[in-house]
C-alpha cells in the first residue's frame, strides 16, 4: 500500500510511473486516451470482490486512485516469470517494435481477471482501445485466446482476499482534502461534503472520469488549481432501476451503466459498445458526457430520445429539467456556478414505442461520430403517432429534429414512398458544418438516410439487411 | 480459439520448416526482445536512465500560419518562464543549419522565413519537460503571411516551381497506340497520403562529449545520417559524433530522414548548455511537423482490345512532395516503378510531377510511392473489367508479365514471375469463382447492402533504387567463452531485423540464438551505413553478418583442422559443439583455443548488391535485383446509403522465398497488409485551407483496430522452392511488398460501387471513408 500526497492536483498516473517512481514500463503513446500504450489496471471493490478495469494513465489523475489498486506492466512479472498474459503474447508471436505491448499485456490483464471464455468479438471490443501499428492485430487476438480459458489462476487471483479487505478499508467514508484553499484536489466521500466544496469553490473544476478534462491538461495545457472529484460518493454511483424508468447518479460510468442501457434498447448497447474504449468507458461517466455539452457526445441524443430528464443540485436546492433544455448553446449549458448534475432519469420505452441509434464515424471502434442519431417512434395501428428525434454533430449542441418530428405525425408505416418526403425536413432542422469528420453535405444526407432505416426496421426490415453491423435482438413493429 | 489463418499458418510454417536443413535459420523463433516488451523492461530512449542534469527540449512553431516572412519573434516570456534554461534560434547553430536527407531545404530551425505550419521557429531547453512545453505557449511570433499552396491541385493551379525535375518512362507512342485501340478509358482521382503513426514518437537524446563530440541515441532507421546531420550542424568531423539506437518503436519509413531534426536539437541543446538534452516530441507535435506518404492525383489514359488486354497507358502521377525535396526524388521514382505493378504495358508514357506545397514535406512511407503507383494499376484493371463485362481477375491475368511480354517500363527483364502460381493457387484457396457468383446473387437481392470481391496481385522491386545504397556492413566478436557479439548497419523498428540477423549469425557458428549478443546500431562499430529501409535490412546486413561470421568460423576451422590433422572441410559446426574426425570440442572451448593461438576472434563483414545498375537518365537498366510477389483477396460489404463499409473475408498468399523467420514474416505480411488497408480506408489527412494539419492525434486520426480486421483472415507463406537471386539463405525481403496486398479492400470496395451502376465508373478516391463510399455510390447512381 502507497501513501501518496498529491502535490500538483493536475499530476496524471502516467507521469507519476514514469517521472517520481521512474517505472518505465508504461508507455506514453498520445497522451489524450486514445492509443492505449499508457493501459494501466485499475482495482476496484465491487460489491465486495476487486473488478480490474483497464485506463488510460496518461488521463488519469492521481486523485482518481483514492482507494484503488493500480497494477501496472512493471507489477507483473515480480518473480521473473511471465503472467500468462505475457506468456501468450510471447508465443502467440504478439508484439513486434513492442511500444504498445505493455498496454495490449494490461488490456489483456483485466480480461484474464473477467474470467470466461471471451470469444473473438469480446476480445477486439476489450482492445479497441490499444492501438497496434505493427501487427494487425491477429497474433494479439490468438494470444488474448490463449491465456484467457476460465478463472483466473495468477498471484492477484489468490491473493483476492487480502486485496479485497485492503481496499475495504480504504474505501470508508472519509473525506480527502490535498492542498490548500487556493490549489488543491478534493476527493470527497460525502454527498454533503461535494455540494459543500462546488458552492464555496464554484471556480473549481469538477472531474468526473477526466476522459476530457485530462487533455485539458495533457494537450491545452490549462491550469486547473481546483479540482474536485465527484467518484467517491456513493449516491453518484447509485443505479435504480424501475419498472418504468432507469435512474443513473451523474458519476455512473459507462461501464458500470452499459448492461442496464442495453437491456432498455440493442441500437443503445451497440453505440455503447463501440463508444470510446473499455479504458474510457471504465473511467467515462454519463453524467460526464451530458455535462460538458460536447455538440458530438454519443450519449445526449440518445438520452434526449428517449426523453431523459436530469436532477442539478446546489446544496440544498435542487432542479430537474428535460435533457434538451440543458443545452443551450455551443460550449453554454443550463449549469448554475456552483450546480452539480446529480441524477439522470430515462423513461423505459413503452410497449407502442420503438427506438434507433445509429453512430456514423470513420472507424467503427473508438472513434467519435459524425453523426450520431437517435429515434424513438410512438405507434397507433399502422402509422406513426408521434416521434422524438435528436441528433449529434449535426449542430452547435445535440438537438431535436422538431421539424422532422411534426412531417412524422400520422405516417402511415405502410406507405414508405411518403418517407423520403418525410425525411428531407431534416434540412431544415440542421445546418451542420464541415470538419474533418464530416462535410456538412455527408451529414445531411447520412441524417435522412439514417431516419429512413430507422422506418424501414420499423416495418420490419431485418438490420441485418440494413446495416454492415447490426446489433442482435432488434424487434420490428408488428 | 483457433482462427482459420492461425491453423493454416500453423501448417504452412512446418511444411516451410521441415524442409529447412539448417538448425537456427528457418525457425519460427520469437522476436529476440519478445520477453522485453511484454514485460514492459525493453529500453527506448525516453525509458533510458536519464543522466544528471538532463534538460529536455520542446520546439515552438507559429500556432496559425504556414508561409511568410517571420517579422518578429519576441520570446521574452518563453525565456522567464520557470525552469527555462535556453531557447534556441537559428542563430545558436555554429554550422549548417540544415537536416535535409538530399538537397537541402529542411532548416532545423526556421531562419527568416517557414514555408509550412508547424515548423519549427524555436526550441526551448528546460529543466522539466513540462516547463518546457509551457513556456513554449508563450512565445509572441509574427509572420506576415502569404497564401499557401495546399493540395497538388493547387500547386498546379498557383504555378508554384517543383521540388524537383518532372521524370518519364516511354516506350512507343503510347497516345497513337491508344487512338488507334477499339476501347480506351480517360480516368482521374485521388490518392490520399498517410501518417506513420508509430507507437513511439520521435525521440532523441544527445549527451555531450570531450572536444566538441557528441553521443546521440535516436530514435532512427538512418544513424548514419544523423550522425552526419549533427556534425554538419556543429561544424565538427563525423568522427566526434556517435548516433546509436537499439530499437524504434515502430518507424515505417518516418524515421528515416525525419529523425534527425529532433536529434539536431537535442545536440544542439546539449551543445550550448553542455548539459545531456533530451527531444522528444509530443504526439500532435510529431504529426504536425514530420512529413508523411505522399498523396497524389493521377490522370491517365489507357487503350485496350476486346478482351481487356491493355495496347497502351498514358498515365500523370502529380504528388504532393511539400515545402522541400526530402526524399521525393526516390519516392516518386518507385511511383513510377511500380505503375505496372504486374502487368505488361506494350506502349507506355509514365510522368511524374514532383509538386511544392506549403505543407510538412512529404517523405518514406513503407512501399516509398510503390503503393500509389500500384494503386493506379489495380483500379485501371478494375476500370477496364467493367468496360469489358469481364471479370477483373481475367482482366488480370491476360495483362501478367508473360514470355515475349516480359520487360518492365524501365528496360528490366521480368524472370522471376511467379505469379501465376501463387494468384491460381489463391483463386483457389479463396474459392473466388463461387463466391463471385454468390456475390453476384447477394447483390440483386439486397437493396441497401451491396458486397464487392477482389483479387490483386503485388510485385515489388527489391533494391535501393539509389544504386550505391545497395551495400551494407556488420562487426562479429566472439569472445573467449563461446558468446557473441553482433553488430550491423541496420535498425530494429519492431521487423524482426536483429532476430533474422542473430539466427545467421548462430547458424554459421552452430550456436544457440542465446550465445548471440545483440548490440545496438551504432556508428561507432558499423561506418557509412544505409538507411534500413527499402525491405533490404536482411538481405543486406544479413549476408554482411555471415561474412564476418565466416571469417572467424574460417580462423577457428584452419587451427582445429592443423591441430586435429584433418582436412578443413571436415570441420563441423553444430549444436555448440565443433567437430571433425573423433574429435569433439564446445564452441567455447575453440574461441579459446584460437586466442591461445593468436588468431583474431572479430571480423568485419561486407556486402554489396550483385548485378543491378540503373541509368537514370535513360531511364533504363536493372535497378532490382529480383521481385518479391503475393496476392490477396478481399470481400467487403458497403452500405449504400451511409457508405460505411465492413471488410469480411481476407485470404493472402505472399512470398518470401525461404523465409528466414516464418513468424516474423507472417507478423510482417499481416501487419503489412492491415496498414495497407487502413491507408486506403479510415485512414484520412485533413487539412484545411490555411494549409494546418486538422487530424493531428489520434482521435481525428483513425488507423486500424483489431475489429476492423476480418475474423476470417487467411493468410499463408508461399511454398517457395528460395529465391532466384543468391540472397542470404534465398530468403525474400518482405518489409513493404505486402503493404499492398491491402489494395484488393479497395478494389473491392470499387467493385461493390461499380456493380450498382452500369459501367459507371465510379468516382471513388483513397480512402475509401464512409464519405468518400458515399460520394462514389451516388457517382454511379447519377
Amino acid at each position: 500500500m502507497v501513501e501518496h500526497r498529491i502535490g500538483n492536483p493536475m499530476q496524471t498516473v502516467l507521469d507519476y510511473l514514469r517521472l517520481d517512481l521512474r517505472h518505465r514500463g508504461t508507455k506514453e503513446g498520445c497522451n489524450e486516451g486514445d492509443c492505449g500504450a499508457c493501459t494501466v489496471a485499475i482495482g476496484r471493490l465491487r460489491g465486495g470482490k476487486v473488478c480490474y478495469e483497464p485506463a488510460n494513465a496518461c488521463i488519469m489523475l492521481m486523485a482518481h486512485l483514492h482507494g484503488c489498486e493500480l497494477v501496472t506492466v512493471d507489477d507483473l512479472s515480480p518473480d521473473g516469470r511471465l503472467h500468462p498474459v505475457q506468456q501468450a503474447m510471447v508465443d502467440h508471436h504478439g508484439s513486434q517494435c513492442g511500444f504498445c505491448t505493455p498496454g495490449f499485456v494490461m488490456s489483456l490483464f483485466t480480461l484474464y481477471h473477467a474470467g470466461g471464455k471471451p470469444g473473438r468479438q469480446d476480445i477486439a471490443n476489450q482492445i479497441a482501445g490499444n492501438l497496434c501499428r505493427c501487427t494487425g492485430y491477429r497474433p494479439i487476438i490468438a494470444a488474448a485466446a490463449d491465456a484467457c480459458r476460465g478463472e483466473p489462476n495468477d498471484l492477484w487471483a489468490g491473493a483476492a482476499d487480502e486485496i479485497a479487505a485492503e481496499l475495504g478499508k480504504l474505501n470508508d467514508s472519509v473525506d480527502v482534502f490535498c492542498g490548500t484553499g487556493e490549489s488543491f484536489a478534493a476527493v470527497p466521500a460525502r454527498a454533503e461534503t461535494l455540494l459543500d466544496l462546488a458552492a464555496r469553490h464554484p471556480d473549481a473544476t469538477l472531474v468526473a472520469g477526466a476522459t476530457d478534462v485530462g487533455l485539458w491538461i495533457t494537450k491545452q495545457m490549462r491550469s486547473l488549481p481546483k479540482l474536485i472529484f465527484t467518484g467517491r460518493v456513493e449516491a453518484l454511483h447509485a443505479i435504480t432501476d424501475r419498472v418504468a424508468t432507469l435512474s443513473l447518479g451523474s458519476a455512473v460510468t459507462y461501464a458500470e451503466a452499459q448492461g442496464h442501457l442495453a437491456a432498455l434498447a440493442p441500437d443503445m448497447g451497440e453505440v455503447l459498445r463501440r463508444l470510446g474504449s473499455v479504458q474510457v468507458r471504465s473511467s467515462g461517466t454519463i453524467g460526464g458526457n451530458i455535462a460538458n455539452g460536447s455538440p458530438i457526445g454519443d450519449m445526449p441524443p440518445m438520452l434526449i430520445a428517449l426523453g431523459a430528464r436530469i436532477m442539478l443540485r446546489k446544496g440544498d436546492e435542487q432542479r430537474d429539467l428535460q435533457l434538451e433544455d440543458y443545452f443551450i448553446d455551443y460550449g453554454k449549458q443550463d449549469r448554475k456556478p456552483g450546480e452539480l448534475l446529480w441524477r439522470i432519469d430515462i423513461p423505459k420505452l413503452k410497449s407502442n414505442e420503438r427506438f434507433f441509434a445509429h453512430k456514423l464515424s470513420k472507424r467503427f471502434d473508438q472513434d467519435i461520430s459524425a453523426v450520431m442519431a437517435a429515434f424513438r417512434f410512438t405507434i397507433s395501428g399502422r402509422s406513426i403517432a408521434s416521434a422524438v428525434i435528436a441528433f449529434g454533430g449535426m449542430a452547435a449542441t445535440p438537438r431535436r429534429a422538431r421539424h422532422t418530428e411534426e412531417a412524422l405525425k400520422g405516417l402511415k408505416l405502410d406507405a414508405p414512398e411518403t418517407w423520403e418526403a418525410a425525411a428531407a425536413t431534416l434540412a431544415k432542422d440542421y445546418k451542420p458544418l464541415t470538419d474533418m469528420r464530416a462535410s456538412a453535405s455527408y451529414r445531411l444526407d447520412t441524417a435522412q438516410a439514417l431516419l429512413l432505416k430507422a422506418l424501414h426496421e420499423l416495418v420490419g426490415e431485418r438490420p441485418a439487411a440494413l446495416r454492415v453491423l447490426a446489433p442482435a435482438g432488434k424487434e420490428a413493429w408488428t | 480459439m483457433t482462427s482459420p489463418a492461425s491453423a493454416k499458418t500453423a501448417k504452412k510454417t512446418k511444411t516451410a520448416e521441415a524442409a529447412s536443413t539448417e538448425a537456427v535459420v528457418g525457425k519460427a523463433l520469437a522476436h529476440d526482445s519478445a520477453g522485453l516488451h511484454v514485460t514492459g523492461r525493453a529500453l527506448y530512449i525516453d525509458d533510458m536512465p536519464e543522466a544528471e542534469g538532463m534538460l529536455h527540449v520542446q520546439p515552438g512553431y507559429h500556432k496559425d500560419a504556414a508561409c511568410g516572412r517571420i517579422t518578429s519573434v519576441d520570446l521574452s516570456a518563453v525565456e522567464a518562464f520557470p525552469g527555462v534554461v535556453r531557447v534556441l534560434t537559428a542563430r545558436d547553430i555554429p554550422g549548417r543549419n540544415d537536416c535535409s536527407p538530399s538537397l537541402g531545404g529542411d532548416p532545423i530551425l526556421a531562419d527568416g522565413e517557414i514555408i509550412f505550419h508547424g515548423q519549427v521557429i524555436f526550441a526551448v531547453v528546460a529543466e522539466t519537460r513540462e516547463a518546457a512545453r509551457r513556456a513554449a505557449r508563450l512565445a509572441k511570433i509574427e509572420v506576415a503571411a502569404t497564401r499557401p499552396v495546399v493540395t497538388a491541385d493547387d500547386a498546379i493551379r498557383m504555378g508554384t516551381e517543383d521540388v524537383l525535375p518532372e521524370y518519364t518512362f516511354t516506350r512507343k507512342d503510347a497516345a497513337a497506340a491508344i487512338a488507334a485501340s477499339s476501347h480506351s478509358i480517360l480516368d482521374s482521382f485521388l490518392i490520399g497520403g498517410q501518417e506513420h503513426f508509430y507507437l513511439e514518437g520521435q525521440v532523441s537524446l544527445a549527451l555531450p562529449d570531450e572536444k566538441g563530440g557528441m553521443h546521440v541515441h535516436c530514435s532512427t532507421q538512418h544513424p548514419t545520417e544523423v550522425q552526419h546531420c549533427v556534425a554538419h550542424m556543429l561544424h565538427v568531423d563525423d568522427a566526434l559524433v556517435t548516433c546509436e539506437c537499439r530499437r524504434m518503436g515502430g518507424g515505417f519509413g518516418g524515421k528515416e530522414s525525419q529523425a534527425a531534426q529532433w536529434a539536431c536539437l537535442a545536440a544542439l541543446a546539449a551543445h550550448v548548455t553542455g548539459r545531456p538534452a533530451k527531444c522528444r516530441l509530443d504526439r500532435d507535435d510529431d504529426m504536425i511537423m514530420t512529413g508523411k506518404r505522399h498523396d497524389f492525383r493521377v490522370s491517365s489514359e489507357a487503350g485496350f482490345d476486346d478482351d481487356g488486354r491493355l495496347t497502351a497507358v498514358n498515365v500523370e502521377f502529380d504528388s504532393r512532395c511539400g515545402c522541400s525535396a526530402d526524399l521525393s526524388m526516390g519516392v516518386n521514382d518507385r511511383t513510377m516503378f511500380h505503375a505496372d505493378n504486374a502487368y505488361f504495358y506494350p506502349a507506355l508514357r509514365i510522368h511524374s510531377r514532383r509538386l511544392r506545397t506549403n505543407t510538412v514535406s512529404n517523405t518514406a512511407f513503407r512501399g516509398f510511392g510503390g503503393p500509389q503507383g500500384m494503386v493506379f494499376a489495380e483500379r485501371l484493371m478494375e476500370t477496364i473489367a467493367l468496360r469489358t463485362g469481364r471479370d477483373a481477375l481475367d482482366v488480370r491475368k491476360r495483362n501478367f508479365y508473360t514470355r515475349h511480354r516480359d520487360v518492365t517500363p524501365y528496360g528490366q527483364q521480368v524472370t522471376d514471375n511467379i505469379l501465376p502460381d501463387i494468384v491460381g493457387e489463391l483463386e483457389r484457396t479463396s474459392d473466388y469463382r463461387a463466391r463471385r457468383q454468390r456475390i453476384t446473387e447477394y447483390n440483386a437481392a439486397s437493396r441497401v447492402l451491396k458486397k464487392g470481391l477482389s483479387l490483386t496481385p503485388v510485385k515489388f522491386g527489391i533494391s535501393f533504387t539509389l544504386t550505391h545504397l545497395n551495400q551494407a556492413g556488420a562487426l562479429v566478436l566472439a569472445y573467449t567463452d563461446g558468446s557473441v557479439q553482433l553488430n550491423h548497419g541496420g535498425t530494429e523498428m519492431g521487423q524482426g531485423l536483429y532476430t533474422k540477423v542473430a539466427q545467421v549469425v548462430a547458424e554459421v557458428f552452430g550456436i544457440g540464438l542465446d550465445k548471440v549478443r545483440i548490440c545496438a546500431t551504432s556508428t561507432g562499430k558499423v561506418p557509412n551505413t544505409s538507411p534500413t529501409a527499402a525491405s533490404s535490412g536482411s538481405d543486406l546486413n544479413g549476408m554482411a553478418a555471415k561474412r564476418a561470421a565466416e571469417e572467424i568460423r574460417d580462423n577457428i576451422a584452419n587451427l582445429l583442422a592443423r591441430d586435429w590433422r584433418i582436412p578443413k572441410a571436415r570441420i563441423a559446426f553444430r549444436d555448440g559443439m565443433v567437430s571433425g574426425g573423433s574429435k569433439s570440442i564446445t564452441f567455447a572451448e575453440a574461441c579459446s583455443r584460437t586466442h591461445q593461438a593468436r588468431l583474431p576472434l572479430s571480423a568485419t563483414g561486407y556486402y554489396a548488391t550483385p548485378e543491378i545498375h540503373w541509368d537514370r537518365a535513360k531511364a533504363h537498366g536493372r535497378p532490382f535485383l529480383y521481385f518479391a510477389y503475393g496476392a490477396s483477396c478481399s470481400e467487403v460489404t458497403i452500405d449504400s446509403m451511409t457508405g460505411e463499409m465492413r471488410v469480411d473475408r481476407v485470404d493472402i498468399l505472399h512470398d518470401v522465398g525461404r523465409s528466414l523467420n516464418p513468424a516474423i514474416d507472417l507478423g510482417q505480411v499481416e501487419g503489412a497488409f492491415v496498414q495497407g488497408m487502413g491507408w486506403l480506408t479510415t485512414e484520412e489527412l485533413v487539412f484545411d485551407d490555411k494549409g494546418r494539419l486538422r487530424t493531428h492525434a489520434p482521435s481525428t486520426y483513425k488507423i486500424p483496430c483489431a475489429s476492423d480486421v476480418p475474423e476470417e483472415f487467411n493468410v499463408a507463406l508461399y511454398e517457395s522452392k528460395g529465391n532466384k537471386e543468391d540472397t542470404i539463405y534465398r530468403s525474400k525481403a518482405v518489409g513493404e511488398p505486402p503493404l499492398m496486398l491491402g489494395i484488393s479492400v479497395w478494389t473491392a470496395i470499387f467493385n461493390a460501387v461499380a456493380g450498382m451502376g452500369g459501367n459507371v465508373i465510379p468516382a471513388l478516391d483513397t480512402p475509401a471513408t464512409p464519405e468518400a463510399i458515399l460520394h462514389a455510390v451516388k457517382s454511379v447512381r447519377a
